[in-house]
């Protein structure tokens, strides 16, 4: 476990970069009690922006200061980040060719108590119809900083599921994490599971342990990056154990579950499970609850893998 | 006014009038009419108000223009070309494919071309951005914004406005080009959206009206919103759609209308 919530190394390391960079500045459009940046605007205020409740020109506004040299972090919940910014980011943002860096706070079922409006089960989807978009998705706060730093130095524009609650430290702050490419957690011959998230990438391992003792032996891949895919190590692990699992919270369409399929579709016809939403809406109630309802738990990485695996074999 | 009197401002909006006909002219169809509210208004900016280098498109501290009405650039490309950005060759490949001149405004195909536009509302905001970037660069050139009335009708304009005044962006200078139409006919019949004055003084900006054709009401007003000391300021222009363009002047369809090259070429014989 890191010492620190998640939101609090997102606005510590903004504030890393920001002392050796001056162009990097936050954007907030009244959620800045959530996402945690108030120390960032504390200590550079002048380079901190909060447009109250107006996504969209938050967006707009951000493109314009990325066409001005600057490199923009604009938060809000994933929901109004995808959902209602989606034209400013995909024409003045993307499409500009500019340096925005857009995150999406509260994925998923993690948005608890705001229930369904808030939930974005579909952003990721979204997104990853953008052209040449990198979206990425921390599983926890060594990651986190890592990729941030990465997303920083990138140019173009990117976007963050970020988990804000949360200590979870799966990595040693020696761990290479690298924007772009996934990372073997665990070794196995039988099963390969892709994982991407703060919620997820823990349930793979924990369904790992499981079928460990029931003698099947998995290969564990925390897929942070969804576009651009790692194509290479799937279908690395795609040809070593011949059947997958993908997992995400998000809903099944459009997300890394897809993006995996569409890939092996074309590459390496392979059977995929998925455990994520289906088509479904969000609704309120505690995370532990919204897990076991969209059934985004380790019994069923277990059981869906018990599922390819008969397919493997069938 | 530094360089050009208004005789010869006017001179040079007859032929930015006359290259964009004959460039929309060329291709048979194209966004006729809010490309001739503005001419007036580019001549000014780009022959007297705007700190530029067409040698150097990309010159830091310069002055900077969106044109959040994307769909008029063609009147801005003629403008460009006449300035020497780009060879004036460029005007009959306008939206064909591969051109560097696409229908709405590319920054990263066309030289001059300040900021990316073309889906309604969304310009304003981008220059509330390079406002506040000149800002942190200790930067006082101006950044100007051109929306459409019609565009007005969208709700992020109004989100904008809101952030440039409590932003206090006094370098941003704002135009409305108010043609008073709309695709689908009179902005009064589809969605009124007067009175503009007290809008944009409601949320806090400078706010002049003036004549849009009207060089010496043009520069007068742009003069006085550069001395704003703490507001942004919005600049209504009273235009007409198709201005100067015997075919399409007033004309409820010129929004984007189909004509021929022998119509262009007439019509440009008419403007002498």
């Amino acid at each position: 476990m890191s010492d620190k919530d998640m939101r609090e190394v997102y606005t510590e390391t903004l504030m890393e970069l920001a002392e050796a960079n001056e162009n990097i500045c936050v954007m907030e459009a009244d959620l800045m009690r959530a996402t945690g940046t108030s120390p960032f605007k504390e200590k550079f205020p002048h380079r901190t922006f909060n447009v109250g409740v107006a996504e969209s020109n938050m967006v707009g506004v951000a493109s314009g200061l990325s066409a001005g040299g600057k490199i923009p972090f604009a938060a809000t919940f994933g929901c109004f980040a995808a959902r209602r910014t989606f034209d400013q980011f995909f024409i003045s943002a993307n499409y500009a060719q500019q340096n925005v860096k857009l995150v999406g706070t509260d994925p998923g079922i993690s948005a608890a108590f705001n229930g369904g409006t808030h939930m974005p089960f579909e952003d990721t989807g979204l997104m990853r119809c953008i052209p040449n978009l990198v979206i990425f998705e921390p599983s926890d706060t060594v990651s986190l900083k890592k990729l941030i730093r990465q997303a920083a130095e990138h140019k173009g524009c990117t976007y963050m599921r970020l988990q804000r609650k949360g200590k979870n430290a799966l990595y040693r702050e020696t761990d290479e994490i690298v924007l772009g490419k996934g990372n073997v957690l665990k070794e196995g011959d039988d099963v390969t599971i892709i994982a991407s998230g703060y919620i997820m990438v823990p349930e793979a391992l924990e369904a790992a342990g499981i079928l460990e003792k029931e003698g099947i032996s998995s290969t564990v891949i925390d897929m942070h990056t969804i576009k651009p895919l790692d194509k290479n190590l799937i279908l690395k692990y795609a040809e070593k154990t011949g059947a997958l699992v993908v997992c995400e919270n998000h809903q099944k369409a459009c997300g890394l579950f897809a993006a995996v399929s569409e890939m092996l579709a074309e590459e390496m016809p392979s059977p995929v499970e998925v455990v994520a939403i289906e088509d479904q809406f969000g609704q309120v109630g505690t995370q532990n609850f919204l897990q076991k309802e969209y059934g985004l738990t380790a019994e069923n990485i277990v059981k869906k893998t018990k599922r390819v695996l008969e397919r493997k074999n069938g | 006014m530094s360089g050009m009197d208004y005789k010869e401002l006017e001179q040079k909006a007859k032929e930015i009038r006359k290259k964009t006909i004959d460039s929309i002219g060329f291709l048979g169809v194209g966004h006729i009419g809010g490309a001739m509210s503005i001419v007036e208004l580019l001549t000014i900016l780009y022959y007297e108000k705007m700190n530029i280098n067409p040698k150097d498109p990309k010159m830091k501290d310069r002055d900077k223009l969106v044109l959040s009405k994307g769909h008029a650039g063609p009147a801005l490309y003629s403008t460009l070309a006449m300035k020497g950005y780009f060879p004036e060759e460029w005007l009959h490949t306008l939206n064909k494919g591969g051109t560097n001149l696409p229908s709405h405004c590319d920054m990263n195909r066309t030289p001059g071309i300040d900021m990316t536009t073309g889906s309604l509302g969304q310009g304003l905001s981008s220059a509330i951005g390079l406002a506040l970037a000149n800002r942190l660069d200790k930067s006082d050139r101006n950044i100007f914004a051109i929306i459409g009335d019609g565009e007005s009708q969208e709700g992020q304009n109004w989100e904008a406005a809101m952030a440039a005044s409590h932003f206090r962006l006094n370098k941003l200078i704002a135009f409305t080009d108010n043609n008073k139409m709309q695709i689908d006919g009179y902005t009064t019949d589809i969605m009124p959206i007067d009175d503009l004055e007290s809008k944009w003084s409601a949320f806090g900006w400078n706010t002049f009206r003036i004549n849009g054709h009207d060089f010496a009401a043009l520069d007068k007003a742009i003069d006085d919103a550069r001395l704003s000391t703490d507001k942004p300021t919005m600049i209504i222009l009273d235009t007409i759609k198709g201005k100067g363009c015997t075919f399409a002047e007033g004309v409820i369809t010129n929004h984007n209308m189909p004509f021929t090259y022998e119509a262009a070429q007439e019509a440009i014989k008419a403007l002498g």
